[in-house]
């Protein structure tokens, strides 16, 4: 059982709240998607959520985050548009990405988020170099990079994980292991299951937490966030975690269809853990908060994503005139 | 005539510079003005990488500024990207462009795409320097001249100066650029020696140059290149033929109306490049002269280019890869007769 009641209530109900929103959000888009509305691929963040949740919320605004190509949940919890995200991903002039990007290329740069995009490992050393940038402008911001377990295939995190030890950049590393890199199970992408271990060889403090216990993942990143902002060099936190739905789209999990990579048992007891109920159940069974309460949360998140998508829909698509705009940003170029 | 070469060169100034010493005077300008500007590489700190083109930055801007790295291209091109997005000017430097090849995903999937993929919310304010280092027996990994590869790509823009003057002109404007621009010298230019004024100044990226005026062939040229032209001019200048030579300075974009009007000029093309012939610089400015002033052309168009094979080591391959004024004189001479 969380220990809820070490929290002020105002934290825990923005966790959930949060939480929620992404959780709605990325529901929300399955029957788009089904349906052939919604045609850009989605990497949906469900299950995942207490992670992004739990990290961000020690964030400032001025903080900086790069996200991966399943970062629907990173771009909402750093602060950025629900309304915005989903008009992306409809593929509307409207979305944070002005139609170019899509669902792997969120940006609100408002809000630190200074990108996601979907080369496995691509973002991680963008992320050392934001931190470079804070480090030369004796800042203390931090910048947070996800990434997955498939990107502890990819040699660039270890020549990031060097470089940012090396100079004491202020950089969180957060590895969401999911425990499928797409396809393929993680015993046999590595010898040994568990990841965090591979910070230590570059003297980094690493921490292996149970990704689904959104309180473990608040306190975990409070400590890492701080640490990181106090000057002392990177942290590299491992997550524990599980997604509820495929690889790319809702379906990868149907059972009996050819995409059914995971064992039914597997996921149930996966389910049986989800970080939004663990949250629910705690703050009830502790008397802080009624089911009435969080209900009512539910309901007013269901309503903001679903005027997103009604705002998406009837937003305009980019002008085919305009197909090579933003390819350079210098005037006249 | 003359004059207006000149002027493009920096004439009415007496004050040489060789080909390293302006790269290092654009860094240490551009550095003076701008807090935001920083160098980043493997071997900054080191003469026999760089030259002298870092000579007395350290001493001057700190080791913050001027970063010494291991080796890591990946990583420390996409810090420098990202370094980038959080609001400052890296400029990284690849001592040998061989390596560079590591760092294709921060330069192409990365920087040169981010702009676009954001809807234009973020640019990638940087220089990727990559120098070309071949010769002297280095064989095929340190060799390579990639320009044509970078350019290829949408969002970034390549330069490649031919002198002093534009080395660091066209440095200035790379850094002063709001996009990736991937700035590529030749060692073999170091030592050249040339007019550079002290001010700082700018060589507009996109616009390409005449060295010599003439009216009988175009020669295109870029980089050391230009200077093989260049030659191979003073020898046809003896034998009456009066060749124009134009250095490209920008690969990426390419000065197409400069191209265009001196080829409806001259209505012939020699086109040197040093970089390989298949689907490179030498076939773009072919095709881009094919498809925009094809009825000028008197005769066909002639590429000198490298042989698409790899560089070799042994000095007596090498001596048959690289290009030589006699084969532009050569090339110029079939072209004459032809018509």
């Amino acid at each position: 059982m969380m220990a809820v009641q070490q929290h002020n209530i105002e934290d825990l109900l923005s966790l959930f709240k949060m939480m929620t929103l992404i959780r709605e959000c990325e529901e929300s888009l399955v029957d788009p998607i089904l349906s052939g509305e919604i045609r850009c691929p989605c990497h949906l963040y469900t299950g995942q959520e207490a992670v992004a949740v739990g990290i961000c919320a020690h964030l400032r605004h001025d903080d900086y985050v790069f996200g991966t190509h399943r970062s629907h949940g990173h771009f909402l919890a750093k602060g950025g548009d629900v309304k915005k995200l989903i008009a992306e991903i409809y593929g509307r002039q409207t979305g944070c990405s002005r139609g170019r990007g899509g669902s792997m290329h969120l940006i609100a740069p408002e809000v630190g988020f200074l990108g996601s995009a979907p080369i496995v490992a691509g973002t991680v050393s963008l992320g050392v170099g934001a931190a470079l940038a804070a480090s030369l402008r004796c800042e203390d911001r931090v910048t947070v990079v996800f990434f997955g377990d498939g990107a502890c295939g990819e040699g660039v995190l270890y020549e990031s994980l060097n470089f940012a030890s090396l100079h004491k950049l202020s950089v969180l590393f957060v590895c969401e292991n999911n425990l499928y890199s797409t396809h393929m199970p993680l015993r046999e992408c590595r010898p040994d299951d568990n990841i965090s271990r591979v910070a230590e060889a570059f003297c980094i403090p690493s921490y292996r937490i149970d990704g689904q216990d959104v309180l473990a993942v608040f306190e975990t990143g409070k400590n890492a966030v701080e640490f990181c902002r106090g000057g002392n060099g990177p942290v590299f936190l491992e997550c524990l975690t599980y997604r509820y739905r495929g690889h790319v789209g809702p379906d990868d999990n149907i059972q009996g269809c050819h995409t059914d990579i995971r064992p039914q048992a597997e996921i149930q007891a996966w389910l049986a853990r989800d970080p939004i109920m663990g949250l629910e159940n705690a703050l009830i069974d502790a008397g802080m908060t009624s089911r009435e309460h969080l209900e009512a949360i539910k309901s007013e998140v269901r309503s903001l994503v679903r005027e997103a998508h009604e705002r998406a829909k009837s937003s305009p698509y980019p002008d085919p005139d305009a197909i090579e705009r933003y390819v350079f940003a210098a005037p006249g170029a | 005539m003359m004059s207006q070469v000149a002027r493009e060169m920096g004439d009415r100034c007496e004050r040489l510079l060789t080909y390293c010493e302006a790269i290092n005077e654009a860094l240490f300008q551009m550095m003076d003005a701008d807090p935001s500007v920083f160098v980043i590489g493997q071997g900054i700190r080191s003469p026999w990488y760089v030259g002298n083109t870092a000579k007395g930055l350290l001493e001057a801007f700190g080791p913050k500024r001027v970063l010494d790295t291991p080796v890591s291209e990946n990583c420390v091109t996409g810090a420098a990207v990202g370094a980038a997005l959080a609001g400052m000017k890296p400029v990284v430097v690849h001592p040998r462009m061989d390596f560079m090849l590591y760092a294709l995903d921060p330069i192409i999937n990365q920087a040169a795409n981010w702009y676009y993929m954001n809807g234009g919310r973020l640019s990638v304010p940087m220089v990727i320097w990559g120098i070309i280092n071949r010769g002297g027996e280095q064989a095929a990994q340190h060799s390579q001249a990639l320009h044509s590869v970078f350019a290829h790509t949408p969002g970034l823009k390549v330069v490649m100066p031919a002198t002093p003057f534009d080395a660091k002109g066209l440095l200035v404007e790379a850094i002063r650029d709001p996009d990736p621009v991937v700035f590529v010298d030749d060692r073999w230019l170091y030592g050249v020696s040339g007019p550079v004024p002290q001010e700082l100044y700018g060589t507009p990226i996109g616009t390409g140059v005449i060295r010599r005026y003439g009216s009988d062939v175009t020669i295109v040229a870029s980089s050391y290149m230009t200077h093989l032209a260049n030659e191979a001019a003073r020898h046809l200048e003896r034998e009456n033929i009066d060749p124009e030579v134009l250095d490209l300075r920008s690969v990426k974009p390419l000065d197409r109306k400069l191209i265009r009007e001196s080829v409806k000029k001259t209505g012939r093309l020699v086109i040197v490049d040093g970089g390989w012939k298949t689907c490179g610089l030498s076939g773009e400015v072919a095709a881009i002269v094919g498809e925009e002033c094809f009825g000028y052309l008197k005769t066909p168009i002639v590429r000198l280019a490298l042989p698409d094979c790899p560089a070799p080591a042994s000095a007596s391959l090498e001596a048959s890869y690289y290009p030589q004024p006699e084969a532009i004189v050569h090339a110029v001479r079939g072209l004459l007769k032809e018509s």
